[in-house]
């Protein structure tokens, strides 16, 4: 079989050149030769031939190929940075290719949704955990690769780009995986952590979402920094109880994807999620707000899930049950907040 | 027949005794004893990373252990130098201690030589005896005495003593992949994981393994069960080693997953209840013991290591649920369970099988009376779940060809990664799980109580289960035209996922309805002194234990079925 000499000479293969993927294939490329693959032979000759990617400059390091039995032939360690809506059908295009011996890591914020036939997302009412994929079980449920990680944290691409300092965790259940993750990322301006709860850190990448958006509406809605703060805290605490919910430990939420990540969120309006938040709160309508967005604001599709989700566990999330009734269903957002200020949240922290 | 069962007699795979692994085992017990007892202090030593100071506290806590068990938990199994043994240890660590100026590495050695010694003490300990001689006796017996009695009680008349209407394969049935299992004992080693609901399992387990010609399968027995003569006669012939649950400390332990990966690597079929112990509820086992079941994992990886890569030095895990419509020691066992507020720890061996005599008269009423048994063999897999097909060869989902070892590998190199091992033992316990569900089969007893206990469990949807089971008899009593259309829900639900391959079903379920439940009535814990489900005078369903219908309704839990109600 494709099994390749020794790691030094073997490449470091980066699935997906969004403005994520070109961050790290840069950092990689600081130690390491990095393979890149991408769909499009336009992108793949302007990678080998200009070293840049839609403009943005590359590392002389990177190559790029558009063949995923090449990438996964030469290379052993996979970075998966690809958005979420495309999450399932490239990894089902790199299935035939991927071996038990592959090490994977992901860094893509976002849940899959397995339906029953006829069932949509748009409709549908009840979600049982096991219809609800994180991205590492969708590779582990199409792929033979099992040594997987995710890679989350607040990690603005633009500012990784610019060299400022920055840390993420790699979360795995397989210590190698981190390991390695971090012997390929750690630099001085980069600091690595690992997590063995893989679907916690997950699933913290994926809720605070929701809580941005709630941010976002916030801020639209001209409120100040004692809101934010009440709801960066409020949020933190659904956010540990939906992880727990669905699989994950409470403890990743106040780490850096989870407190992490929200905080860099809730604070930066240039955030899709953010920014729908903010336009919903100026009056406008979901469908209004959508159209102008080039990519998917990720936050509203998990809103749609855990409001699902919730009402198969029987659990309460109230700021996720009212973004929902505010998206879908109409509710004016001041009347959503005046329903969460008199929520009976007797309790401050009540699940550490 | 609604069914064909597999019922001839199958040539055996290895037709000479000389070749099966485990009589080369016996033959090469001394040496292999030694080496177990060696790797075991290598692996012990590794584990506390070679520090002396470790090293001298697991010693002491080893001491310190089996003197409180010698002292409070004697068993009449346990040989009669233990006291010596153990003083001779205390002795050798006060002399290490009281010579105090020693250097590091004069410490470690003498540490090292108690620890030897231990290692070799256990290593002995648990080692089989088999004989190839008493085996061949013990089957025959079995069959023999088993056949005659069946014969005996149901065939009519003069001579009924010697007659072979009725053989054993009548009353206990083998359903599943026998082709399979046959030919992979021939290509590589078998490791055997069946449920475990009776201290009967392992003797019917080592007759299945015979019926199906295949050579004894080593296994880890209990060593209470050793305590009874009669037990420790068959354990022995049937190739079993012995695992002593009172001892819980960490050269022990580790001794025996040597033994157990060794073997393996040896060659030798083994058998796991991965359950570890009878399941207290009645609920086939969701959560396995995975100490033994790494071992198979380790044994592949350095099978690998070694370079081979072949069938030949590939493990194969069987999975195999025994169906039964009557488990003996159900009164106790759920006894247990109830009783258990989670601190296993304190919880005391108590077992029906306590006399010959027990054991002698329920053999009686089960070759004598109906209660037939069902073992469904399982479709082999890969030590990480995958399938394999009858050369050996691991598929994955889509069906492609899968090459076990790279998952052993990083870098083009096969690498020894304890912590990964461990997920992948954890992985496979969850996938032997999943296998147990899709095979058990569904007998007319199980759905009887499960439908009864859900039943009544509706109606008082307030109570717990504790209160639920102190439900004065009354209360107790199901109509039997709600029970039936009860019972159709849940039979048609069960349809519903046996064909999507979730779960099997026994061939009287394909009978009426009327008939299903007379049969399971008829059936579900008849030998009980306390039946858990009776057709009252009125003919409604009453039962007269209430938590020994909570143990044979566990049954069908992890279903989904309590939905229905």
């Amino acid at each position: 079989m494709a099994l390749k000499n020794s790691s030094k000479s073997q490449p470091i293969g980066v699935i997906g050149v969004g403005s994520f993927g070109t961050a790290i294939a840069n950092m990689l490329a600081e130690k390491n030769e990095v393979l890149v693959y991408s769909r499009k032979q336009e992108v793949v000759d302007e990678i080998n031939t200009q070293h840049s990617a839609s403009g943005k400059a590359l590392n002389p390091k990177i190559q790029a190929t558009f063949s995923p039995e090449n990438l996964c032939s030469a290379c052993g360690v996979l970075f998966f940075m690809i958005p979420s809506a495309a999450f399932l059908e490239v990894t089902r295009t790199f299935a035939p290719f991927l071996h038990p011996y592959h090490l994977v890591i992901h860094g893509t914020k976002g849940l899959v949704v397995q339906l029953s036939n006829g069932e949509e997302l748009d409709t549908v009412v009840q979600l049982r955990r096991n219809q609800i994929l994180t991205m590492s079980e969708v590779i582990v449920q199409e792929t033979l690769a099992v040594r997987v990680g995710c890679l989350a944290g607040p990690n603005i691409s633009k500012e990784l780009t610019d060299g400022q300092p920055a840390a993420t965790v790699i979360a795995s259940k397989y210590n190698e995986v981190i390991h390695e993750g971090q012997r390929l990322l750690r630099s001085e301006k980069f600091q690595v952590y690992g997590n063995a709860d893989i679907i916690g850190v997950e699933l913290s990448g994926v809720l605070k979402n929701i809580i941005a958006i709630a941010a976002g509406a916030l801020a639209g809605l001209g409120l100040g920094e004692n809101a934010k703060g009440l709801l960066i805290s409020r949020g933190i605490v659904e956010m540990a109880h939906l992880s727990k919910a669905l699989g994950g430990t409470a403890s990743s939420v106040i780490g850096l994807s989870g407190i992490g990540d929200l905080v860099t969120t809730c604070n930066s309006p240039d955030s899709r999620n953010f920014t729908v938040g903010y336009r919903l709160a100026k009056g406008e309508s979901l469908p209004q707000i959508l159209e102008g967005l080039e990519e998917v604001a990720e936050g509203v599709n998990t809103i749609r899930i855990v409001d699902a989700f919730l009402k198969t566990a029987g659990i309460r999330a109230p700021i996720t049950e009212n973004l929902h009734r505010v998206l879908f269903e109409d509710l004016p957002i001041e009347e959503a907040l005046l329903f969460l200020m008199k929520y009976p949240f007797s309790v401050d922290v009540d699940f550490v | 027949m609604e069914e064909h069962y597999i019922k001839h007699q199958y040539d055996p795979i290895l037709p000479k005794k000389q070749e099966w692994p485990v009589v080369r085992l016996a033959r090469e017990r001394k040496e292999f004893v030694k080496k177990v007892a060696t790797q075991a202090e290598e692996r012990i030593l590794d584990l506390i990373g070679k520090n002396p100071e470790i090293l001298k506290e697991e010693l002491e806590t080893t001491l310190y252990r089996e003197k409180l068990r010698i002292k409070q938990n004697p068993w009449d199994v346990d040989p009669d130098d233990e006291g010596s043994f153990w003083g001779e240890v205390k002795n050798n660590l006060l002399q290490i201690h009281a010579s105090g100026s020693l250097s590091k590495t004069k410490k470690m050695e003498a540490y090292r030589e108690v620890l030897q010694k231990i290692t070799s003490r256990y290593s002995e300990e648990i080692a089989s005896n088999f004989k190839a001689t008493h085996y061949k006796f013990t089957r025959s017996v079995v069959t023999y005495g088993f056949s005659r009695l069946l014969n005996a009680a149901r065939v009519k008349g003069f001579g009924s003593l010697f007659s072979n209407q009725y053989t054993l394969q009548d009353k206990i049935q083998i359903t599943g992949q026998t082709a399979q299992i046959r030919e992979l004992a021939t290509k590589g080693t078998i490791v055997m994981v069946p449920t475990h609901f009776s201290n009967l399992d392992s003797i019917l387990i080592g007759w299945i393994i015979s019926v199906l010609g295949m050579p004894p399968f080593i296994y880890g027995a209990g060593l209470n069960l050793f305590n009874i003569s009669i037990f420790a006669y068959f354990m022995n012939a049937l190739g079993a080693y012995k695992v002593d649950r009172r001892k819980k400390n960490l050269m022990y332990l580790e001794t025996l997953k040597t033994y157990s990966k060794e073997a393996i690597q040896f060659g030798c079929h083994s058998l796991f209840f991965p359950g570890g112990t009878r399941s207290r509820s009645g609920i086939i086992e969701s959560k396995l013991k995975l100490g033994l079941l790494s071992t198979a994992i380790e044994s592949q990886r350095a099978n690998f290591q070694q370079g081979i890569t072949d069938v030949s030095g590939k493990i194969f895990i069987v999975p195999v649920t025994i169906n039964y419509h009557f488990v003996l020691e159900a009164p106790s066992l759920i006894q247990d369970y109830l009783s258990m507020t989670g601190q296993e720890r304190y919880y005391k061996e108590n077992d029906e099988f306590s006399t010959s005599y027990k054991i002698s008269k329920f053999l009686f009423k089960f070759f004598t009376k109906g209660s037939d048994i069902s073992v469904s063999i399982g479709q082999a897999m890969d030590v990480m779940g995958n399938y394999v097909d009858q050369d050996g060869k691991s598929l994955d989902k889509w069906g492609r060809e899968v090459n076990t070892e790279e998952y052993f590998m990083s870098n083009g190199k096969i690498t020894v990664d304890a912590q990964r091992e461990e997920e992948y033992t954890q992985m496979l316990g969850k996938r032997i799980v999943e296998e147990f569900h899709k095979i058990n089969r569904v007998f007319s007893s199980h759905l009887v109580a499960f439908v009864a206990f859900e039943l009544i469990q509706a109606k008082n949807s307030k109570l717990d289960l504790f209160n639920l089971i102190r439900l004065p008899q009354e209360d107790l009593v199901v109509d039997y035209e709600e029970f039936k259309a009860a019972a159709q829900l849940v039979l048609d639900k069960i349809f519903e996922q046996k064909s999507l391959g979730k779960i099997d079903v026994a061939p009287h379920l394909y009978r009426s309805m009327d008939e299903i439940i007379s049969h399971g009535l008829d059936n579900v814990g008849m030998y009980h002194a306390k039946r858990p489900l009776i057709k009252d005078k009125e003919g409604n369903l009453a039962t007269e234990d209430m938590s020994l219908l909570y143990f044979y309704h566990n049954r069908l839990h992890g279903y989904g079925l309590e939905k229905l109600f």
